[in-house]
């Protein structure tokens, strides 16, 4: 190549990794720092590079060839928890979900991840959470390690020592799942209790649904409760939402698309879900599929029929409920709260059941550390944030803890477990706690 | 680079936790708030007690390394942009609230505390610190000491200078001074503590501070006035100012920035206004009532459309909340965001913004203007692209001719935001060279090595000298070569 050709090779490579970071984006931050307070890893560690200011200049020196994609970048990209509290705190509308995907993308395609990190993203990312059948097995596996004895062998042998601590942590949050008679039994359609108002379908996610398949019960239930006839929706996967945080784009289109083809061939109107997380991913497939002619358009309609559960309920009005006897506090799901904005209708639907005494908790809506696999991959600042976090959560002397996703309502339960509140507090659901309300 | 024997000693003074220099930390302190600047330092370095800043400064002294002083880096002068390389000193971990003492009526802090909570305090207690930039749930206490921030509340409370009574500072060769006290009366010799309030980092390193605190008011208004055009909304301030009335805020929104900050904070702005004006009164409940009546009856004389007072203190605590937006705000509109910060004689305000419009138009830029109308400090605001040359070197000569406006008017370069290296080009515009030059031979007295955050507040050169006379004599400056000597890769504007 002359040298003309290779500097348009690398013109061309900036080019597209402006693209990829959404330069025209990072541009509109005027690093003002009204984000600052909002950033939990800020707060934690009162390091520019850990907040949203701080990484949007990395972003920007990348894009622009300043900095190089090295390990200390891709530390301080997944050292972010995605969280998003930094979006509704920007006065300057700045996109910072979406900067931070574009900025993992690059690092994903410019970093050699160890092997063995690679074999497992692949067989986690690619080849189980995308594929119900093989969910379906890990539910079946996790039942049977859990009843058979073997978790208690596991427990008591001293075995789990020789997972990473944040496994053996969070495996003691992990819920009982449901037996594989419970989830064949599944219902395909559940008509609605009373007056008939409209009919949705369930999204039921991946891990929610293995870990949490009551609770995705329940909400079919509630929503019956509430008018609904409800129709699971038949060839659905998982969001996508962890491989876009994880940075590979292309995984999270391909799931985009099964999806929205599951979608178009459903008839549905109108898709719940109950699952912040997963709600945030839904209600972004158009920005995921920008320009393109095919898909763009598909998506945009996918998108107009998401709701979050919460949303829905609250245009809906509230049956019969039994009274009951709980003080009740909320822990805002981030990508609920900051992605899509609901915030106040879960607080009104827990107000709606009576007998419930509700006390709002202190900054409700930070992180709670849980953040997709981050109390995973970075364990000791979610606990760090996640034993802050339960101080206000004791400071409100609730007996219920109360989440909208799974990964916080997970968290919440090791929060519990972490600040020996097992005897004061649970942590659930809303969709458990209203069903049990209108049950 | 920090030479490795000088980070190790570093690292031995504040835990190697607290010493930042990979490239990335570098990047990441190598800006603030002020658009189009930026440079790299050689590292960054986050003490916790005095102590550990007094050794630090005397490692810089030894080798002649540059210090720059930093807080949250909000500030709007490329204030802690190292132009010179160096250590950036954080002073962010150290934000203890050592005292507030009721009995005196004072409270002593540590640098880096965050404006509103030292706010949130003292209130607590019944108390009131009146000095609250737009930024001050960002801003630390520090960063205000040293550009001698101002706010909302400026026109009947003063800025961070009236409040201001003893200082602890690490000097340039590493020895802790300690100016003034507690004592309401303190005449000692020289008055150090002014001193060092707005040297914006180039004398010393402010360790801890004694602020005087006053009572609480008793209540407080606020309300919104609205104006077809912009010289209603002008003349209405001259007048209340004229008519005696001394209100605690009186904020002044043009068109533009009423749109972006409603499109923001979602608070039921009128978006067809062409003005509003937002004040708010403070004191006793029945001289407040009396002022926003009389205030009230002013704007309508003077072309108000509507005026409305806020139901509640929490209505009205939004309003002013919306208003602190209004910067970040008006940075949706485009990518680069230049804020500068003219004030006149607040008699002249009328004029000033006119002459705005004029000058915006004259150079074809998109010019917002918001800011404390009452006190004369205006912010006109630029939306520009900074990778539009053509354009910047627009906006650099009308923001020149706004400042020679200004100045015209009897009024200055900075109400607020302090010089740095924004206006370094402009400061003897206002002091004139006998100011320069003592400016100049107290720095070199108290910081002879010029190792404190070197290359602001003077211009380097004297090559951009621009003659007070209007347009054609700041046509005559020379071209914009960045006139300051800076080698960023970024460039100054203006
Ligand atoms: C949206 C927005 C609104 C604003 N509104 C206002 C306003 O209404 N009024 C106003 O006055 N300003 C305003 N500002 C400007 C800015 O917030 C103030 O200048 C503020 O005082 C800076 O504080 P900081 O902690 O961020 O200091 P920094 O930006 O970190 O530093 C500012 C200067 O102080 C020096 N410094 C910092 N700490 C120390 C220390 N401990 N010892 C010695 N030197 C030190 C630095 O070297 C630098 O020169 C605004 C800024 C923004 C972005
Ligand atoms: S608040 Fe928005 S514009 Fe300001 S620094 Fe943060 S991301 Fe940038
Ligand atoms: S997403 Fe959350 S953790 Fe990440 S920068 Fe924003 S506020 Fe901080």
């Amino acid at each position: 190549m002359s040298t003309q050709q290779v500097e348009t090779a690398s013109q061309n490579g900036i080019l597209q990794m402006m693209e990829t970071m959404h330069y025209d984006d990072i541009l509109n931050c005027m690093r003002c720092g009204f984000c600052l307070s909002a950033c939990p890893t800020y707060r934690e560690t009162g390091r520019e590079t850990a907040s949203p200011r701080g990484r949007i200049a990395m972003m920007k020196a990348v894009a622009t060839g300043q900095l190089d994609v090295s390990e200390k970048f891709d530390s301080d990209m997944y050292f972010c928890l995605g969280c998003r509290a930094c979006e509704t705190a920007c006065p300057a509308g700045v996109p910072y979900g979406t900067l931070l995907e574009g900025a993992r993308e690059v690092v994903e395609e410019n970093r050699k991840r160890p092997l063995i990190t690679r074999i497992i993203r692949h067989v986690a990312m690619k080849k189980l959470i995308p594929q119900a059948k093989r969910m379906e097995q890990v539910s079946r596996l996790l039942y049977f390690y859990q009843r058979s004895g073997l978790r208690r062998l596991a427990r008591s042998s001293g075995l789990m020592k020789l997972l990473p601590k944040s496994m053996a942590e969070m495996e003691k949050a992990v819920p009982e799942v449901a037996s594989p008679a419970a989830r064949k039994e599944r219902k395909r359609m559940l008509p609605a209790k009373g007056e008939k108002r409209l009919t949705v379908g369930l999204f039921t996610g991946c891990v929610m649904d293995v870990m949490f398949f009551d609770t995705n019960e329940a909400t079919a239930k509630l929503l019956s409760a509430f008018g609904c006839d409800v129709v699971y929706m038949e060839g659905q996967t998982c969001c996508g939402a962890l491989h876009a945080h994880a940075g590979d784009k292309q995984e999270a289109k391909q799931l985009a698309k099964q999806n929205i083809e599951a979608f178009e061939q459903s008839g549905i109107d109108v898709l719940i879900n109950n699952a912040g997380g997963c709600g945030a991913a839904l209600k972004e497939y158009h920005h995921w599929f920008h320009g393109d002619p095919e898909w763009e358009e598909r998506a945009e309609r996918f998108v107009a029929a998401q709701r979050d559960m919460n949303e829905l309920l609250a245009t809906l009005p509230v049956p019969k409920m039994r009274s009951l006897p709980y003080r009740v506090t909320y822990q805002d799901s981030c990508h609920l709260a900051h992605g899509q904005k609901i915030r106040l209708q879960p607080r009104e639907l827990i107000q709606s059941i009576p007998g419930i005494e509700y006390v709002e908790l202190p900054e409700a809506d930070r992180c709670c550390g849980s953040a997709g696999i981050y109390n995973l991959t970075n364990f000791d600042m979610s606990m760090q944030i996640l034993d802050g976090k339960m101080k206000q959560v004791e400071g409100t002397k609730a007996n219920l803890v109360v989440t909208s996703n799974p990964g916080c309502l997970l968290q919440m339960r090791a929060g519990i477990q972490r600040a020996g509140l097992e005897g004061q507090m649970r942590a659930v659901h809303i969709a458990d706690l209203l069903y049990e309300a209108v049950e | 680079m920090l030479k490795p024997q000088v980070a190790k000693e570093l690292k031995a003074i504040v835990g190697s936790n607290w010493l930042l220099d990979t490239p990335e930390d570098c990047l990441a302190y190598s800006y603030d708030a002020t658009p189009l600047y930026q440079s790299m330092p050689d590292g960054v370095v986050m003490p916790g007690t005095v102590e550990e800043v007094a050794a630090i400064v005397k490692v810089c002294a030894r080798e002649g390394i540059k210090i720059v002083s930093r807080g949250s880096g909000s500030n709007l002068s490329a204030g802690t942009v190292p132009v010179e390389g160096g250590l950036v000193v954080v002073l962010t971990r150290m934000n203890q609230i050592v005292e507030i003492d009721s009995d005196n009526l004072t409270a002593t802090f540590e640098p880096g505390v965050i404006t509103a909570h030292l706010h949130r305090e003292v209130e607590k207690l019944g108390l009131f610190y009146p000095p609250d930039p737009g930024s001050m749930n960002v801003s630390t206490l520090g960063g205000n000491i040293a550009e001698c921030a101002g706010g909302l509340r400026g026109l009947k409370y003063g800025v961070t200078k009236d409040y201001i009574m003893g200082l602890q500072a690490v000097l340039p060769n590493g020895e802790i001074l300690r100016t003034g006290g507690k004592s309401a009366k303190d005449v000692a010799g020289y008055d150090l503590t002014k001193l060092l309030v707005g040297s914006e980092g180039t004398l010393a390193v402010i360790t801890e501070a004694t602020a005087k605190l006053i009572p609480l008011p008793e209540s407080k208004r606020t309300m919104l006035a609205s104006f077809r055009d912009l010289t209603g909304s002008a003349r209405a301030v001259s007048r209340i100012i004229a008519e005696r009335i001394i209100p605690a805020t009186m904020e002044f929104l043009d068109n533009g920035t009423i749109r972006v900050v409603e499109d923001f904070a979602r608070i039921g702005l009128p978006v067809d206004m062409g003005a509003i004006l937002m004040i708010e009164q403070d004191g006793p409940e029945s001289v407040v009532e009396r002022d926003i009546q009389r205030m009230a009856d002013i704007c309508r004389k003077e072309g108000a459309v509507e005026v409305s007072v806020a139901n509640s203190p929490e209505e009205g605590a939004k309003l002013m909340q919306a208003r602190r937006f209004a910067l970040s705000a008006l940075a949706r509109i485009s990518p680069t965001t230049i804020l500068e910060d003219a004030t006149v004689p607040r008699a002249r305000l009328a004029e000033m913004v006119e002459q705005v419009n004029v000058i915006a138009k004259k150079y074809g830029v998109n010019i917002c203007t918001f800011g404390h109308a009452g006190d004369g400090n205006l912010h006109p605001t630029c939306m520009t692209d900074e990778r539009d040359k053509e354009e910047i070197h627009r906006v650099e000569q009308a923001f020149e001719e706004i400042f020679l406006a200004a100045i015209k008017l009897g009024g200055t370069i900075t109400g607020e935001h302090g010089v740095g290296m924004a206006k370094m080009n402009y400061l003897s515009l206002k002091v004139g060279e006998t100011g320069i030059e003592v400016m100049k031979s107290l720095k070199q007295a108290i910081d002879p090595q010029n190792i404190m955050n070197p290359g602001k507040l003077f211009a380097k050169d004297t090559r951009r000298r621009v003659v007070i006379g209007g347009g054609a004599a700041a046509e005559q400056s020379v071209s914009h070569q960045h006139g300051n000597g800076c080698e960023c890769n970024e460039h100054t504007a203006g």
